[in-house]
């Protein structure tokens, strides 16, 4: 197995289905000469031309709406985003074009297209840089939305979302493309929409993904060398949401933790925490709980940035209390 | 004689949807055309069937003009099960695949970029297709536009961009909201060829609209093409359209496109009982489309999830 980045992974994900498909392309800004602003689709250009791996300007509105109408006629665009905070100017294409295309045609248009680039909180990037966009996309019915936590899932949930007939939105954690993971040498695919244990446990389910995994391991570390023994869910897909999977786990544990790096007013937890409370109400021992990014923009100073995510501390310190 | 025909099919499809939208049997917004049609009509003659049409929330007009089944299309208003887009739709988003109809669209300006989208995929397949947008002057102001047009030009779409200034976006006359009141001169900006035309003449508006269709399908880009025109109704069916005189609307209906085209078709020797005729038969049309979206059902409340997700590859 090789040990590949996040960025690597990404990008062999991409390579391996464009030389499938010659429909499959990419667009975005810098992703051609520039070799990618954070070099996801290095070597893109050489290997496939300027026909199918295209720099765009900076117009989100206009590009994204260029990979709806595409796909409307059968294409199959991937539209990088340079980061998911741009994807604000083109939000009217994401959810009013792609979204609703093949509802408001009555089944006439299916709309393959991948919605991808960076997001989450930067490294001191401050207000306008660092946001988690999950819980915005995952409010919208006829999308797909994945965010991988790790270079295996990225590269095999992204194929799937290529292959995909419907807008996927695919989120890749900004902190997490230097990350390195193995990655099976032989080609396959992660589904969409199925959740992966990445710790077995017995007294508590921490519910999360993308980056916030991260952050959630090292606290998971600290409180089993106190004899804590927590699993940990991985959604990887938030829409379609694993719901077996994390009620299989809850009325095992009877305890749930939700921890996202978004914030917590209407945020994708909170809607986990309804289904926790409806499907599995008599296996709770403890009220569903959450750590959230702070209630507050992101903030430029580096003490109060990791204030604001789920830091391990954090993390540590709810847990204490569910179990106390 | 066809355009007539069709200008005319357009004419009494939508004085039929007003009157049922009066009685409660469409709801929504309901864009009336009524004024316009000659535009839809000699633009949309210029087109193979290959070539592909993106409108707007103003799409009876552009939909008919394409050929699309009327008794599909009232169905649709009708929210019945045998229309267009199923039901989903409505007034705003008739689609049709078989016959390149990309959707009526509701956010103004927005499917600008859908129409430039198209015409790139046709680039990118290298086939022979052109994709003709339709919007309003209103649309020339959103952002869309702008982008749409300007990665349109820099990458030689083959698209026909026509903005069918009715002087209204909604009720905001065009002189407090055009910097510049002439749209097509907007092309300039994009190096792109342009063109700007009265929309009264429907076989004027055909020779003109050639041209930037066949400029396009020779691969030497997009066109923006300034139609100017006048919607007879308000913005919509909710609209009394008291922003404008009496006089005004007076005015235009001297140059009622579908008036003109009568005159002419007499000048050239055409009977008045032949004319009329054609009415007789279209109205009959209409009503049986009328019917056909009455007696048909609504759909079956299982079809409510049916749609969101497509099916897996």
């Amino acid at each position: 197995m090789a040990l590949l980045t996040m960025r690597e992974a990404l990008n062999r994900a991409m390579v391996e289905e464009m030389e499938k498909d010659k429909n499959i392309y990419l667009m975005g800004e810098e992703v051609g000469h520039y070799q990618g602003a954070y070099k996801v689709s290095q070597g893109m250009l050489d290997k496939f031309g300027e026909a199918r791996v295209i720099d765009t300007p900076i117009s989100e509105n206009g590009f994204a709406g260029i990979g709806v109408g595409s796909a409307m006629v059968g294409l199959r665009p991937i539209i990088e985003f340079m980061t998911w905070n741009f994807s604000l100017v083109a939000i009217d294409q994401i959810i009013n074009s792609a979204a609703k295309m093949l509802y408001m045609s009555g089944g006439q248009f299916p709309m393959p297209i991948v919605f991808r680039g960076a997001g989450g909180v930067g490294g001191r990037l401050a207000a306008q840089h660092s946001q988690a966009f999950e819980s915005w996309y995952a409010h919208v019915p006829g999308m797909k939305v994945v965010a991988p936590a790790t270079p295996k899932d990225a590269c095999g949930l992204l194929k799937s979302s290529i292959l995909d007939n419907n807008p996927t939105i695919f989120i890749e954690s900004e902190v997490l493309y230097g990350m390195k993971g193995e990655v099976p040498d032989e080609e396959f695919y992660i589904p969409l929409g199925k959740a992966d244990i990445k710790r077995e446990g017995t007294d508590l389910t921490i519910i999360t993904w993308s980056r916030a995994l991260s952050l959630v391991m090292p606290a998971v570390e600290d409180l089993t060398k106190e004899g804590i023994n927590i699993e940990v869910l991985d959604l990887r897909t938030l829409r379609p949401l694993d719901e077996e999977a994390i009620m299989k786990s809850v009325r095992k544990t009877n305890r749930a933790l939700i921890v996202e790096e978004g914030w917590p007013v209407a945020g994708f937890g909170a809607q986990i925490a309804y289904l926790i409370q409806k499907d599995a109400f008599d296996y709770l021992d403890h009220p569903v709980e959450r750590v959230t990014q702070r209630d507050v923009p992101m903030s430029y100073a580096a003490n109060l940035e990791r204030e604001s995510l789920p830091n391990p501390e954090r993390i540590k310190e709810k847990i204490r209390s569910m179990l106390a | 004689m066809d355009f007539y025909y069709q200008m005319l099919l357009i004419r009494r499809f939508e004085e039929a949807a007003a009157k049922a939208y009066s009685t409660g049997k469409i709801g929504g917004f309901l864009h009336l055309y009524i004024g316009q049609e000659a535009v839809g009509v000699g633009s949309i003659a210029t087109l193979k069937p290959q070539d592909y049409i993106v409108s707007t929330y103003r799409d009876h007009g552009h939909a008919i003009a394409r050929g699309l089944d009327i008794n599909k299309l009232m169905a649709e208003l009708f929210g019945k099960k045998t229309g267009t887009s199923k039901g989903n739709g409505g007034s705003m988003h008739f689609f049709d695949k078989e016959k390149h109809f990309m959707g009526g669209h509701g956010i103004v300006g927005g499917h600008i970029s859908l129409a430039a989208g198209i015409a790139f995929a046709s680039k990118y397949r290298k086939e022979d297709s052109v994709t003709m947008c339709f919007f309003g002057e209103g649309a020339a102001n959103i952002g869309s536009f702008h982008e749409g047009l300007n990665l349109a030009a820099i990458w030689k779409l083959p698209a026909v961009f026509i903005c069918e200034n009715n002087h209204y976006a909604m009720g905001t006359p065009e002189y407090r909201a055009l910097s510049v009141k002439d749209v097509s001169i907007r092309a300039v900006a994009y190096d792109m060829a342009r063109d700007r035309i009265e929309g009264d003449e429907v076989c004027k508006i055909r020779d003109h609209i050639k041209v930037a269709v066949e400029r396009a399908r020779r691969g030497e880009g997009p066109t923006l093409i300034e139609v100017s025109t006048y919607r007879f109704r308000g913005h919509s069916m909710s609209d009394p359209a008291k922003y404008r005189t009496k006089e005004e609307l007076e005015k235009y209906k001297q140059s009622d496109p579908l008036l003109r085209a009568q005159l002419d078709l007499l000048d050239l020797g055409l009977k008045k009982e032949d004319l009329d005729q054609m009415d007789t038969e279209i109205n009959e049309r209409v009503d049986a489309a009328v019917k056909f979206a009455e007696e048909s059902e609504e759909p079956p409340l299982s079809w409510l999830y049916n749609h969101v997700l497509a099916e897996d590859k």
